[in-house]
């Protein structure tokens, strides 16, 4: 879209902008300015597990949700999804993506599961299990 | 069977693990992604904050300026609630300090090398060798290129014994599973090791 359709002389401030440009909202305008996640102060790691809880009573409450938070719904909706999922899929930044996270979690739509500290690596079991789900792949 | 092992993932049972492949520009990291992932490569982007580029080397370049670095990933499902991550982290030395969130709690990582160009490989090799994360180097046997032996490899890069180096291709899924492989069985004797020492 590098042409003005309308063909009409073009007045300023109302040029066309292709792709390339990048996206004309801001991404502190979905975030309403801010850069952290509200009063938790949890930093989502990219492969935390964001699960819908659709009995939610926020989902229903238009009020309290942007679009950029209904697109994030949608994605939970069918599977639980990592972090680094929904920023791919939503198209958004992930430090946009987890100032998000952060207002569906104290509305309590979604649980956000804490990846496995590095002490506590996964046992031998579940270890053998990713080297025997990998042969069978 | 019911025994959870609810003590290090509290009230959720999906567990999610994360492998990182690192090496230099150009050396195969989305490929090699991309054969063994079982979702299209995907891209994730992150915005450079204030605090990035404290770091990033903006001489020259407008403070306002902000810049995206993509990540690309992938995911292998082992089973219902048990998922492999993969990440390829960002080729340029300016992006550093991303690196440190991707390695956070990672399995392990897989170095990619190119023998025509070693030397490419020798700061994440450094990085990886620092935090104590295991690590496997995979060496990505272009054609007319397959000159050197793994042992030559793990000489050249003055390897810590022990340390895994595979050949392999990283457009076959096969190849790519087998390295995947070899560092999880490598993650599991280093944690292993870890375990016993703290008890010794």
């Amino acid at each position: 879209m590098t042409e003005n359709p309308t063909g009409e002389p073009r007045e300023p401030g109302s040029q066309w902008y292709d792709g390339e440009a990048g996206p004309l909202v801001r991404p502190y305008a979905m975030t309403g300015g801010r850069t952290q996640p509200g009063p938790t102060g949890v930093r989502f790691d990219l492969i935390a597990l964001v699960t819908l809880d659709p009995a939610a009573p926020a989902l229903d409450d238009d009020t309290a949700l942007g679009p950029e938070h209904r697109t994030l719904i949608d994605l939970c909706r069918p599977e639980t999804q990592s972090v680094a999922e929904l920023a791919a899929d939503a198209d958004l930044p992930v430090g946009v993506l987890r100032v998000l996270l952060g207002d569906l979690l104290e509305l309590g739509c979604v649980t956000i599961s804490r990846p496995v500290p590095p002490a506590h690596l996964p046992d031998e079991r579940i270890l053998r299990e990713v080297i025997e789900g990998l042969r069978a792949l | 069977m019911v025994s959870e092992h609810t003590d290090t993932v509290g009230d959720t049972s999906a567990l999610a693990l994360k492998i990182l492949v690192a090496g230099g520009f150009g050396v195969g990291k989305t490929t090699l992604v991309g054969a063994v992932s079982e979702i299209r490569p995907l891209r994730t982007e992150e915005l450079l904050s204030e605090a990035g580029q404290l770091v990033d080397d903006t001489d020259g370049v407008d403070q306002k300026v902000t810049t995206t670095v993509a990540m690309d990933f992938g995911r292998i499902t082992i089973r219902s609630g048990l998922s492999l991550y993969l990440f390829g982290t960002p080729g340029q030395d300016r992006f550093w300090f991303l690196w440190d969130e991707l390695a956070q709690g990672a399995l392990g990582a897989v170095v990619l090398a190119d023998t025509r160009r070693l030397e490419d490989c020798f700061p994440a090799v450094d990085y990886f060798e620092h935090r104590r994360i295991p690590f496997v180097v995979a060496v990505n046997c272009f054609t007319a290129a397959r000159s050197y032996g793994a042992h030559d490899v793990s000489r050249a890069l003055d390897l810590d014994r022990g340390t895994p180096v595979v050949l392999c291709d990283a457009r076959d899924r096969d190849s790519g599973k087998e390295v995947l492989i070899r560092l999880v069985e490598y993650a599991g004797r280093m944690h292993t090791a870890r375990l016993l020492d703290s008890v010794g």
